[in-house]
């Protein structure tokens, strides 16, 4: 690529950003007793280091599981191992057993950062740089204004607990769309394997390497591939986590650990379907606990079906991104026990469509990061907030005119709006009732974010601001929910036989 | 929306270097500030709560006011935006007192005085012609230009981080410039004129105006070959150029000439009780020469030439301003550095 000094100028933009934001303060600080994810990440540094593999994740005198417990995969413990040596290195009372609950200083706090900082640098941004590079049918400058604007997404940058998994998750898709199917299932197993949470991707996976099977013939090449992939998945598995294969109560505690059943459907104010539907009816009340379980799974599945089927079907590249963003927003919506955080998953997968659809793309991240108002004004980080996402939208705004493109075509809705028209032939204002909602959405933005910084709530109704932003993102995820749907179904063939008659 | 469109594209690069830049500048409001802030808070104080007359006496804080006249009206201008932030910190006994508000209110009022600094590069990129560069953006003079003053991170560091107001002086200068480039002597005299009075430092590039002024424009004809003519001296232009100086000064320093604090105004300006070399080394010739007596001293004292208890310990390296005496090389006075400067400065001249 000619334009290596651009790329370079837009990484170290990136890293100087990440760098300036993680100089406020952290999540917990200066909160006893429980204090924040930062002491939970150092908790487990404390615990890797001192404790045997086996009683890492039961409870015990030594281990308290109620203090900021083990719930991540092994690999998760693997890093905190390692950051706990190097930490040991530098001071080992950062990470004696016990004496060093809460301990907050600003070695320490550089410490943190730095490790947050070289896990960007070395799995993270290479992943994003790589992808731009591979774009098709772009000019040279699209591709270094595209991994600006994806290194200036604010989500990921003020919510900095390291990104392994989402790192590994786009080689993962980097290694598919490029046909290095192994490599690209192993880095996607050790994403999994790294953060639960990635199986929201797991099925877009599934269906596009199925699909890929099939379209080289079962009898054939295809089981081939299908064999060496399974072999690949089961490999990486056991890798990670063989000390805990041992025994079958070491598996089933972990498996306890990770997928917490006993918890309810929803936990905080989240902008999911359940915590929206919660401000009408309480569902969590009413419902029985297995009933909600069945419910949750049940929508989950109902809503992702269709796009899943299509990609097994019909497996492109495209297809296989757009899915992504279906599925981790249908598990997003509908499923148990989601976290704020989760809308990272969504987003990631949105980054990668930026160029193809700019301009709904810039709207999603914009409304992802607004959903997570009320975690970051509790971080304190709504100067960075602000700054960052106005950086990011003017980044976006310029590199892909995106106010110049709301055509119908532009948005990939034209086969879709040609099919309403055979039943609607009046059904010609869709971009302009998009560009409106657009309007209305950033207006409604800027009006929430406003009263929740500087009025406070009535008495009897202490949460009725991040109740209201939550309600407010919700809506704004069942449209775009409804939208990535559209397209993915709509994108037909007919659309690529048009391309290759022209 | 198509309008938005051409708003926020047009291809306006100036603009989003100058928003790119503050928006940086914003994100680095929670680094490591130095003790000027401090100085900077006291001089908020001093001028919000004490009478004029006493801005240049008062030394509760160590931290006195050194800077002209103008810059304390600077101050005192500011401390009025203050009072709605934090009124602590208008109290001349809150030493060190920088409550978060306090640091939200000093680090904006860096970032927005910085526009005239965006404004001043503005008028100097007018006067660059980039005609015979390539089409690529950054191959243009204008742009290189631009990036090299907008995002100048000696700048960005000694104001944004370490805290000081240089933004706004170096655009008042730029500004000069490009008054001076734009053939508007009078205004860039007037320019430089009020930016003396903000900042006596930069009377180090005084000389090269009062030259380039004298030579530009009170001859205002040039011989066919480009040197001097003589005859065509103008007494009106030196005479209005010295009125110029003389008015501003005249607003400057005229309260406390009433007053009569010039001496006090003078001695706090130019404090040679400070010594030849700052606490932090400049890397100048007299950097060089400390270095060379503090060699020759060990030299000295090794070989048994010097005697030891005739020599302070650790006299200049010790990283504190005073006043010192050289061991092995003459000590250097005030008069001295003026004269080598002087001499210095009329070889360039002289050489043209």
């Amino acid at each position: 690529m000619e334009k290596w000094h651009l790329m370079t100028i837009v990484v170290l933009i990136g890293l100087t950003v990440r760098w300036t934001v993680s100089l406020n303060s952290y999540s917990g600080a200066g909160k006893p007793p429980m204090f924040g994810d930062y002491e939970a990440q150092r908790h487990w540094q404390e615990i890797t280091f001192n404790l045997p593999i086996k009683q890492w994740y039961f409870n015990s005198s030594d281990n308290n599981l109620q203090y900021w417990g083990l719930d991540y995969p092994p690999l998760t413990a693997y890093h905190s191992l390692l950051c706990a040596y190097v930490a040991k290195f530098i001071n080992p009372d950062w990470i004696a057993l016990h004496t060093s609950r809460g301990y907050e200083s600003q070695a320490h706090k550089l410490f943190m950062r730095t490790t947050v900082l070289i896990a960007d640098l070395l799995i993270y941004i290479p992943a994003v740089v790589l992808y731009c590079c591979c774009l098709k049918e772009i000019s040279t400058k699209k591709k270094v204004a595209n991994a600006l604007c994806i290194l200036l997404y604010p989500g990921l940058i003020l919510i900095d607990y390291g990104h392994f998994h989402l790192g590994f998750a786009l080689w993962g898709v980097l290694g598919v769309s490029c046909d290095w199917d192994l490599l690209g299932s192993l880095a996607f197993c050790l994403a999994i394997n790294y953060k639960q949470m990635e199986l929201y991707h797991s099925l877009p996976f599934f269906c596009f390497l199925l699909g890929k099977c099939f379209k080289k013939g079962l009898k054939g090449k295809g089981f081939v591939l299908l064999i060496k992939l399974a072999c690949t998945v089961v490999a990486s598995f056991i890798l990670c986590w063989l000390p805990f294969c041992t025994e079958r109560e070491q598996t089933l505690q972990v498996l306890r650990r990770l997928f917490p059943v006993d918890r309810g459907l929803f936990e905080d104010k989240v902008a999911n379907i359940w915590c929206s539907f919660s401000i009408f009816l309480k569902i969590k009340e009413i419902l029985p606990h297995h009933f909600q379980i069945i419910i949750s799974f049940c929508f989950t599945f109902l809503s992702l079906l269709p796009a899943c089927v299509k990609l097994t079907l019909q497996p492109s590249s495209k297809g296989f991104r757009f899915t992504l963003v279906s599925c981790a927003l249908s598990f997003f919506l509908f499923s148990f026990q989601v976290h704020e955080k989760s809308i990272l998953l969504v987003s990631l997968p949105v980054c990668l469509v930026l160029s193809e659809i700019p301009f709904m793309s810039t709207w999603f991240l914009l409304v992802s990061t607004f959903s997570m108002l009320p975690l970051l004004l509790k971080d304190e980080l709504l100067m960075p907030l602000v700054v960052t996402t106005i950086a990011f939208f003017i980044a976006c705004a310029t590199s892909f005119s995106i106010f110049e493109k709301t055509s119908e075509e532009e948005l990939q809705l034209k086969s879709f709006s040609l099919s309403v028209r055979k039943y609607l032939p009046c059904f010609t204002f869709l971009s302009r009732i998009i560009q409106y909602l657009f309007l209305i959405s950033v207006i409604t933005m800027v009006l929430l974010t406003l009263i929740t910084v500087t009025l406070d709530p009535p008495q009897k109704l202490p949460d009725l601001f991040s109740v209201l932003v939550c309600f407010v993102s919700c809506l704004h995820f069942l449209f775009f929910l409804v939208y990535f749907n559209i397209i993915i179904m709509w994108d037909s063939k007919s659309g690529r036989n048009q391309k290759k008659i022209n | 929306m198509a309008a938005l469109g051409i708003a926020m594209g047009g291809g306006n690069w100036f603009s989003a270097l100058a928003l790119g830049v503050t928006l940086l500048k914003c994100l680095l409001i929670p680094t490591y500030h130095s003790t000027d802030f401090e100085v900077h808070r006291n001089w908020l104080a001093i001028t919000h709560s004490l009478p004029v007359s006493q801005w240049y006496y008062e030394a509760t804080s160590e931290w006195t006011l050194d800077y002209p006249p103008f810059f304390a009206w600077f101050e005192y201008a500011l401390s009025h935006v203050a009072k709605y932030f934090d009124q602590e910190m208008l109290n001349v006994r809150n030493l060190n007192y920088s409550s978060s508000r306090t640091l939200l209110f000093q680090r904006f009022s860096v970032i927005f005085t910085d526009a005239l600094f965006v404004y001043a590069v503005h008028e100097c990129c007018k006067c660059i012609d980039g005609k015979k560069a390539g089409k690529e953006l950054t191959e243009k003079p204008k742009f290189i230009l631009s990036v090299l003053l907008l995002w100048n991170f000696g700048l960005l560091i000694v104001d944004h981080i370490h805290f000081q107001y240089n933004g706004f002086l170096f655009g008042l200068m730029l500004l000069s410039i490009a008054r001076l480039f734009q053939k508007r002597h009078m205004e860039g005299a007037f320019l430089f004129a009020v930016l003396l009075h903000f900042k006596h430092i930069y009377l180090y590039v005084a000389p090269a105006y009062g030259v380039y002024l004298l030579r530009s424009y009170c001859f205002t004809a040039n011989k066919p070959d480009g040197s001097i003519r003589w005859n065509s001296f103008s007494f009106v232009r030196v005479i209005s150029l010295g009125l110029i100086v003389f008015l501003v000064s005249a607003l400057s320093l005229g309260p406390f000439l009433a007053l009569n604090q010039l001496p006090q105004v003078l001695s706090r300006l130019f404090p040679f009780k400070r010594g030849l070399c700052h606490a932090y080394w400049a890397p100048n010739f007299w950097a060089l020469y400390n270095a060379l007596d503090k060699v020759l001293s060990i030299i000295g004292l090794e070989l048994k030439l010097l005697d030891p208890n005739k020599i302070p310990k650790a006299s200049m390296t010790s990283g504190l301003v005073q006043q010192f005496q050289h061991t092995v090389l003459p000590s250097v006075t005030p008069l001295a550095t003026l004269i080598c400067t002087l001499i210095a400065i009329l070889k360039r001249k002289t050489s043209f």
